[in-house]
């Protein structure tokens, strides 16, 4: 419908125009024969060339190129591939070996602990048995100093109430009689002084 | 510069007159803008093939789309078996598309707006869509005028009927450019010469006109190509995929 309309128009208008512009139009130009063989001529030409230059030469070039992008991206896709695979693995590997050093470091660690724990239990042990000994070497002369010490006492009580009475009295007496009175104190207060 | 509309598509001769055996062959201004957009043709896909880069620039682009366009058309229609004729109808669909848009330029010859380069093209497609589907499939070629299925009292007439659509092809084919192209540009023409007569009072009007009939035949334009070339490509599908 469109066509034919336009085509009326076409035709009308051309009509028309050729009423104006008779003297100079000779109607269609497509319609005059005297170029057409000429056209023809150069349209098989120009045409037999461009399609000549554009098969042989030029459509086979993008065609490689469009081959060889596609055969390139399927490659890097491929290695993209690939790689992540790979890349996969050496994360898993990367963990698995985190994990197992950090299971090595707590054996370690744990390890040190206890012989650092047993080395100071040892060392204690000694301390303490050295302690010991020295606790009861100290008991034990506590115990002798005890022991020795009524006698010692007496003696100097001796000798210093000897000397108190020298100066009180001024005279001498015998040491014998003053030991006497002491031991005698001594064996009376026993309990008093020596409390065990 | 006269206004008659028709005076844009005279053919005249450029340069000597050159004549073989009585025969005008001269190189007119027809020829020259088949050489022109023949070169343009070329310079572009050959830019556009040179480099091959992985991302490709502007024209290597082009090209290339142009490519893909072209072989997904005839894979579309003709199939597989279309694939050896895909540097022809490129350079057919290029060739119509770029005489086409060059037409559109101010003061251009359209090669198109002349039956006679039309009917060259489509005769020449005619004959060798022809003989291709003689070659392939032999006399059983003929087998394209008789539809499957059809009751034998309507065969003689449906028989006519194809075989009439079937030699009207090469006709229908050159005219539908031809006109398209020819009613365009005339259209154009009348619209430029109403803006000049009516001046700058009423002038307005058709220039609107104008540019929008510019921008609806660059549509044209490439349609029209598109429908040549992917007319090709159908009755090349007949010749090579006997349906019937």
């Amino acid at each position: 419908m469109h066509k034919k309309l336009v085509l009326y128009l076409l035709l009308s208008i051309i009509a028309f125009f050729s009423n104006v512009y008779g003297a100079e139009s000779q109607g269609m130009p497509q319609l005059n024969p005297e170029f057409w063989v000429s056209q023809i001529f150069w349209l098989i030409l120009t045409f037999g060339f461009l399609l000549v230059i554009l098969s042989k030469f030029i459509l086979p070039k993008i065609s490689n190129n469009l081959e060889l992008r596609k055969s390139q991206i399927l490659e890097n896709i491929e290695t993209a591939e690939k790689q992540k695979i790979e890349s996969e693995n050496k994360i898993k590997e990367y963990e698995t070996l985190i994990n197992n050093s950090k299971n090595e470091a707590r054996n370690y660690f744990n390890e040190a602990r206890k012989k650092i724990i047993q080395d100071i239990d040892k060392k204690r042990e000694k301390i303490e048995e050295e302690i010991n000994l020295e606790i009861k070497n100290a008991e034990k002369e506590i115990v002798e100093l005890k022991k020795s010490s009524p006698e010692k006492i007496n003696k100097i009580a001796t000798e210093t109430s000897a000397q108190l009475i020298k100066q009180l009295i001024g005279e001498e007496i015998n040491n014998s009689s003053i030991s006497a009175i002491v031991e005698d104190l001594s064996k009376k207060n026993k309990g008093k002084y020596y409390g065990n | 510069m006269a206004t008659n509309p028709m005076h844009q598509f005279n053919v005249y001769r450029i340069g000597p007159e050159i004549k073989i055996d009585q025969i005008d062959i001269s190189f007119t201004n027809a020829s020259l803008f088949m050489v022109i957009s023949s070169l343009i043709i070329l310079i572009i896909f050959n830019l556009g093939s040179v480099k091959k880069n992985i991302i490709p620039n502007k024209i290597q682009l082009l090209a290339e789309l142009s490519y893909t366009f072209i072989s997904k058309m005839i894979s579309d229609t003709a199939g597989s078996k279309g694939k050896p004729y895909f540097g022809f109808i490129f350079s057919l669909f290029m060739f119509v598309l770029f005489c086409n848009m060059l037409g559109m330029l101010p003061y251009a010859f359209t090669v198109t707006s002349h039956i006679i380069v039309t009917f060259v093209l489509a005769a020449f497609i005619f004959i060798g869509v022809t003989v291709i589907g003689f070659l392939k499939h032999g006399l059983g070629y003929l087998k394209l005028f008789v539809p499957s299925g059809v009751p034998i009292v309507l065969l003689p007439l449906i028989v006519v009927i194809e075989v009439i659509s079937y030699l009207s092809r090469p006709i229908s084919l050159s005219v539908r450019l031809f006109a398209n192209m020819m009613a365009g540009h005339t259209m154009m023409k009348v619209f430029g010469g109403f803006v000049i007569s009516l001046g700058l009072v009423g002038g307005w009007l058709p220039l609107g006109f104008s540019v929008a009939l510019t921008g609806l035949e660059i549509l044209v334009a490439f349609l029209q190509a598109y429908v040549f070339a992917i007319l090709t490509c159908i009755y090349l599908n007949d010749a090579l995929n006997l349906h019937h």
